[in-house]
């Protein structure tokens, strides 16, 4: 059990924030955090892992204290055994692939380790490579083997996949799984993706201004408003053709054109030009004027 | 021709290049990375070298370590170290004089690397000096190159500051650059082009070798 009561003053871009965090996460949970940028997510992970000291509160984790500001207990981030995987990568670049995983044994630790982590993150054939020669999927499977070596029991993600395009996202996000489950891990995850959250998570903390707007499960908070079913774009209409009884609207939507079939009552105050919204329910769009 | 000035002057470059590099690195660590407010103030000291005529410097050092003063007769009869018009003394004033050569190079290298290197060490449970020695430093090798050498060449080339707390003591602080003027002085010309000539190819091909070196032309041919 990880709980994590922490206060701490945080520099935005509009001013200063306070992040006022109070979370309990179950051992051998995937837990995401999920919320705009700047909403703090980041820093918990870091506060978590010793990189930024928090101003007030306390982190426990299975009982040990490792943060507790009336004490002044500080553990160090060299003692907190913690797997972390870094929005950069943060691989070392004078290192090869497989120096970095070795650069992370413990003291005395023995090296089989390694190979293992090589063999399921399918790596072998890049052990030699330098990191600057890998591709960003490649690169976030050998941060997620490093940050393995020392054999943690809790792993956190930062954005880990937000670079990569969405085959090998969903390649990684197995990886993610097989690791989590393999090694028993209790894993922290920033993610944006509502889609990569219901698939990982368990349990999901959603961030809002430095607190925690929302928890629970993936299925209970998100489908409210944000998977209604209903989908909804504006654009703008380029062309309106006849094609016998009905008409066809091009709008353009971003980057894509769209046609929409419309009836003569739903034409008559459109003309090419004007800004449009485009929803769907169901299998029936329809088209209303909004200037 | 008379080789000791030319080597006395290889052997202050090399000794106070290597004292140099132990003592930027810690000083470096802390620059590129403290919060603190003496920073700036820091960081001036370190650069005044660059700005302020060799004399100034050489002037303070007459001074401060004349044994004519509490610290300068300490030294003498305490400790036993004469530190004006000896080489011991040369070596001192030479580091302070080429600081900044190397402190800026390696400085904005560590700044320039990541912070996420150093944490991810951390998080793996590595020391601070572990990481130091083991990320930091191999990944900022083109500004150790660059500090290194400038150093050295900076130091070969100094003048002002050794005239006035070296003098000319042949074998002790005589060295090249000190020669030059000697010879010249004395109209001794072929003397004084030897010691010139030296110098001139020696910094050349050593400035060189950075350029090469950092620029990445001896890797392509390599490859």
């Amino acid at each position: 059990m990880i709980v994590l009561h922490i206060q701490k003053k945080l520099q935005s871009a509009d001013g200063t924030m306070l992040l006022d965090l109070n979370l309990k996460i179950k051992k051998g949970q995937l837990v995401t955090l999920y919320g705009a940028s700047g909403a703090g997510k980041t820093s918990t992970l870091r506060m978590f892992s010793g990189l930024l000291p928090p101003e007030k509160g306390n982190i426990t984790v299975n009982k040990v204290t490792w943060f507790n500001s009336d004490k002044k207990i500080n553990l160090k981030p060299q003692l907190r055994k913690i797997g972390y995987v870094f929005q950069d990568y943060a691989l070392f670049p004078h290192m090869s692939v497989k120096q970095n995983l070795e650069f992370a044994l413990q003291k005395n630790q023995p090296k089989d380790i390694i190979q293992e982590l090589l063999t399921i993150m399918e790596l072998d054939k890049l052990q030699n490579r330098k990191p600057d020669t890998l591709s960003g999927g490649q690169k976030q499977r050998v941060a997620l083997a490093r940050a393995l070596v020392q054999k943690p029991e809790i792993l956190l993600l930062d954005e880990p996949l937000s670079a990569l395009d969405t085959e090998i996202r969903i390649k990684l996000q197995n990886y993610i799984l097989r690791v989590h489950k393999k090694y028993h891990l209790t894993t922290i995850l920033i993610s944006h993706d509502i889609g990569e959250i219901y698939k990982l998570s368990d349990w999901v903390f959603v961030f809002q201004n430095g607190i925690i707007a929302q928890e629970g499960k993936p299925s209970e908070v998100f489908t409210d408003k944000k998977l209604s079913g209903k989908f909804k774009f504006k654009g703008e209409v380029l062309a309106i053709e006849k094609d016998d009884v009905v008409y066809i609207v091009s709008v353009l939507i971003f980057n894509e054109i769209v046609k929409v079939i419309a009836q003569e009552s739903e034409i008559k105050n459109l003309s090419p030009g004007d800004t449009v919204l485009v929803a769907s329910k169901a299998f029936n769009p329809i088209i209303l004027k909004v200037e | 021709m008379n080789w000791e000035p030319l080597l006395l002057t290889f052997k202050l470059a090399f000794i106070t290049t290597l004292l140099l590099l132990l003592i930027s690195i810690p000083l470096c660590y802390w620059l590129a990375y403290t919060k603190s407010r003496v920073k700036p103030i820091v960081e001036t000291l370190v650069s005044m070298p660059l700005v302020l005529p060799p004399t100034v410097l050489g002037f303070y050092f007459l001074v401060v370590f004349s044994p004519n003063n509490a610290l300068g007769n300490w030294l003498d009869t305490v400790i036993g170290i004469k530190l004006l018009f000896s080489f011991p003394g040369l070596v001192i004033a030479s580091i302070l004089y080429s600081l900044p050569f190397m402190v800026h190079p390696i400085q904005s290298g560590l700044a320039g690397i990541p912070h996420s290197l150093k944490e991810a060490a951390y998080v793996m449970g590595k020391s601070k000096l572990a990481t130091l020695l083991h990320i930091l430093l191999p990944n900022i090798k083109p500004s150790l190159l660059t500090g290194i050498v400038l150093s050295f060449a900076h130091t070969i080339g100094e003048f002002g500051v050794v005239l006035m707390i070296g003098g000319n003591i042949p074998g002790e602080t005589k060295v090249a650059s000190i020669a030059i003027y000697d010879e010249v002085e004395a109209l001794n010309y072929s003397a004084a082009n030897f010691y010139s000539l030296v110098l001139f190819a020696i910094t050349f091909c050593i400035l060189l070798m950075v350029y090469l070196i950092n620029g990445g032309y001896l890797k392509k041919s390599v490859k």
